[in-house]
């Protein structure tokens, strides 16, 4: 079964059509790569799938229930997790802090119990604290638990943002290009981390600029041109794709 | 960090005492009649910093809560059902002890609402007006936000100043004292100036205890990443819109729980009390204190608020407060209570004598952080 199915997804900015009637599938456990030339529409289907927008027509099928039309949070609820091609971590919080947000969907606290610091909550923030804690372990970033997130290196902010993703245990995670700013160390250490985000059994929709990183951590990619689908294979299929080639280089007899 | 939280508690509990044992020993017992009504005020200061330093929503209408609050306390425990009691609801009142009666000024009996019922009475008023208000008011941001509260705050205003039920100009006065329990009550005579002073403090001890819970707990936390990142809060899956709402409730029952007091100790409350400029008042003692700061918040409510009751600032009272706004918003837009205050200071004094680096490194004081 497919975690991830969009069909005849459509979304219009005045006379644009951003996304203009894509269908594809992401399969459970999968790396899905979605590239294309800038205003390609990458960042449109991205906020549609994450909530952000409604589609104007079109379905989203997410782990067998429609998301379409669903808000943000109540699609983080339904355990789709995301990071944000610019980085939006909380400032003035730790980088623990952050993390410790990705676990609000799995801890209930209140407005009530929160101000009358009722003993059952101490347990659910020990809880939380741990889980974060153990995620930072594991992205090998323990060391910064204590330092605001925002004070941190650009490539660090990066994989605290990908932890507080984590931290929402997430069935799917959609990463918004994952890479951006970072150099070609960084790049390889995240795609690292992304193939072991893999190894934990979640399913990973990725757009990304960064054409080596996609090639090789990537079971599928899709390719969007104006809007619109012209491809969907395996990376090694992508690279030899006329039309691919074609949006990225130019014509044959405009390459000179 | 919990620690930490009830250590700086137990200081303001002895601080309390403190105060009180000073004015004992210096015989200035008349100064706890100010510092009682600067503890009610501080209630809608400390509510007010949460809403708008953690969630980062503004109000500039939350005299208006104060005052409903206020009003509905003062009107129920005043409004003599004596003429109605044959009629089924008003006999089930008395009956039911919600309406009791007392003897008037002139030595007649009237029978009134109980200030227990009153109190939660206007409590839930508070709720349903700021639940009603807040719902749409709070999808808007920034300037937008500040208008639509300011705009509630007006109509508040224009209704209690134009209701004959309310008193019109001249408020609603004769309101009884707030028997607590029996032995303890909220009056504002001469002979129980010790016991208010005490129950006004033990009021915000309890109000700050709820609200620095509130600080580090899991909706503390969600209410600070709504400030710094609206957008990737909603993403991990914080109900932005509720999460903001119940902020804006909460801080609307803490302004109303001050009204509610204020006028029992009072004896009564008028129009001035729900006028803009006690909202931007509130507001500017918030900024000053330091947006994210309770305790800066607390301690500038109480000393401006004291400093005002007691008749410091004149007739430019509102001058001064208009004042302190622009002051902070251009020097000093986090507030004056905060740790890294006397670097910048030093920075700003040793910009002056020509010292461009030193200058330069302390426009935010980040580098300290």
């Amino acid at each position: 079964m497919a975690m991830l199915e969009v069909k005849g997804l459509h979304r219009s900015f005045g006379g644009l059509h951003a996304v203009n009637d894509v269908s594809f599938s992401v399969a459970e456990g999968a790396i899905k790569a979605l590239i294309g030339p800038n205003g390609a529409g990458k960042t449109t289907l991205f906020n549609l799938v994450s909530g952000v927008l409604a589609p104007d027509t079109g379905t989203i099928v997410f782990n067998g229930g429609r998301i379409d039309g669903l808000k943000p949070f109540q699609v983080a609820a339904k355990g789709m997790a995301r990071t944000f091609q610019h980085i939006r971590l909380f400032p003035k919080m730790t980088a623990l802090e952050n993390i410790m947000i990705g676990r609000h969907i799995h801890s209930r606290a209140g407005f009530l119990a929160g101000m009358l610091n009722l003993p059952l909550t101490w347990k659910e923030e020990k809880h939380i604290r741990q889980k974060a804690f153990g995620i930072m372990e594991f992205l090998g970033i323990a060391g910064l638990a204590g330092i605001d997130a925002t004070s941190l290196a650009y490539g660090q902010q990066r994989i605290v943002e990908l932890g507080r993703a984590l931290a929402c245990e997430p069935k799917l995670l959609l990463l918004d290009e994952p890479a951006a700013g970072l150099n070609m160390r960084e790049t390889a250490e995240m795609a690292d981390l992304i193939s072991r985000v893999k190894g934990l059994g979640i399913t990973v929709l990725i757009v990304e600029h960064d054409m080596s990183l996609v090639m090789n951590i990537s079971d599928e990619i899709i390719v969007l041109s104006y809007g619109q689908k012209i491809a969907d294979d395996k990376p090694l299929a992508i690279q030899q794709n006329r039309e691919v080639i074609r949006i990225y280089l130019g014509e044959e007899d405009a390459q000179d | 960090m919990l620690r930490h939280k009830y250590a700086q508690v137990f200081m303001l509990i002895a601080a309390v005492v403190g105060v009180e044992r000073l004015t004992r020993f210096t015989d200035t017992h008349q100064y706890l009649t100010q510092l009682t009504m600067s503890g009610y005020y501080s209630l809608v200061i400390i509510g007010l910093c949460l809403l708008i330093g953690y969630a980062g929503q503004i109000s500039i209408g939350h005299a208006g809560f104060f005052a409903i609050g206020g009003y509905t306390s003062a009107f129920l425990t005043t409004f003599n059902l004596m003429p109605y009691k044959d009629k089924a609801l008003v006999s089930f009142l008395s009956k039911a002890g919600i309406a009791v009666s007392r003897g008037d000024l002139y030595g007649g009996q009237v029978l009134c609402i109980h200030p227990w019922a009153a109190c939660i009475a206007a409590i839930l008023l508070t709720v349903a007006v700021a639940y009603a208000i807040g719902g749409p008011v709070l999808k808007l941001k920034g300037h937008y936000l500040a208008m639509a509260t300011l705009g509630f705050g007006t109509i508040v205003y224009k209704i209690v100043l134009g209701t004959e039920m309310l008193g019109a100009a001249d408020g609603i006065s004769d309101v009884p004292a707030f028997t607590l329990v029996p032995g303890i009550e909220v009056s504002g005579g001469l002979e129980t100036r010790v016991m208010d002073y005490y129950i006004a403090w033990g009021l915000v001890i309890l109000g700050m205890v709820l609200l620095l819970n509130l600080v580090h707990s899991r909706v503390g936390r969600a209410l600070r990443a709504i400030h710094g990142a609206e957008d990737a809060a909603n993403a991990m899956g914080v109900n932005t819109g509720r999460y903001k709402l119940n902020m804006f409730v909460v801080s609307a029952v803490f302004a109303a729980v001050g009204g509610v007091f204020l006028t029992h100790y009072n004896g009564g409350i008028g129009p001035s009390e729900a006028s803009i400029i006690k909202s931007v008042r509130y507001v500017a003692i918030v900024a000053i204190g330091g947006m994210a700061n309770l305790w800066g918040a607390l301690i500038m409510g109480l000393g401006l608020n004291f400093l005002s009751l007691r008749g410091f600032f004149g007739s430019y009272d509102d001058a001064v407060f208009g004042a302190i706004l622009i002051i902070i918003m251009l020097f000093t837009p986090e507030g004056l209570l905060r740790r890294d205050l006397f670097s910048d200071i030093r920075a700003l004094l040793s910009r002056r004598d020509g010292a461009g680096e030193a200058g330069k490194s302390g426009s935010g004081g980040e580098d300290r952080a």
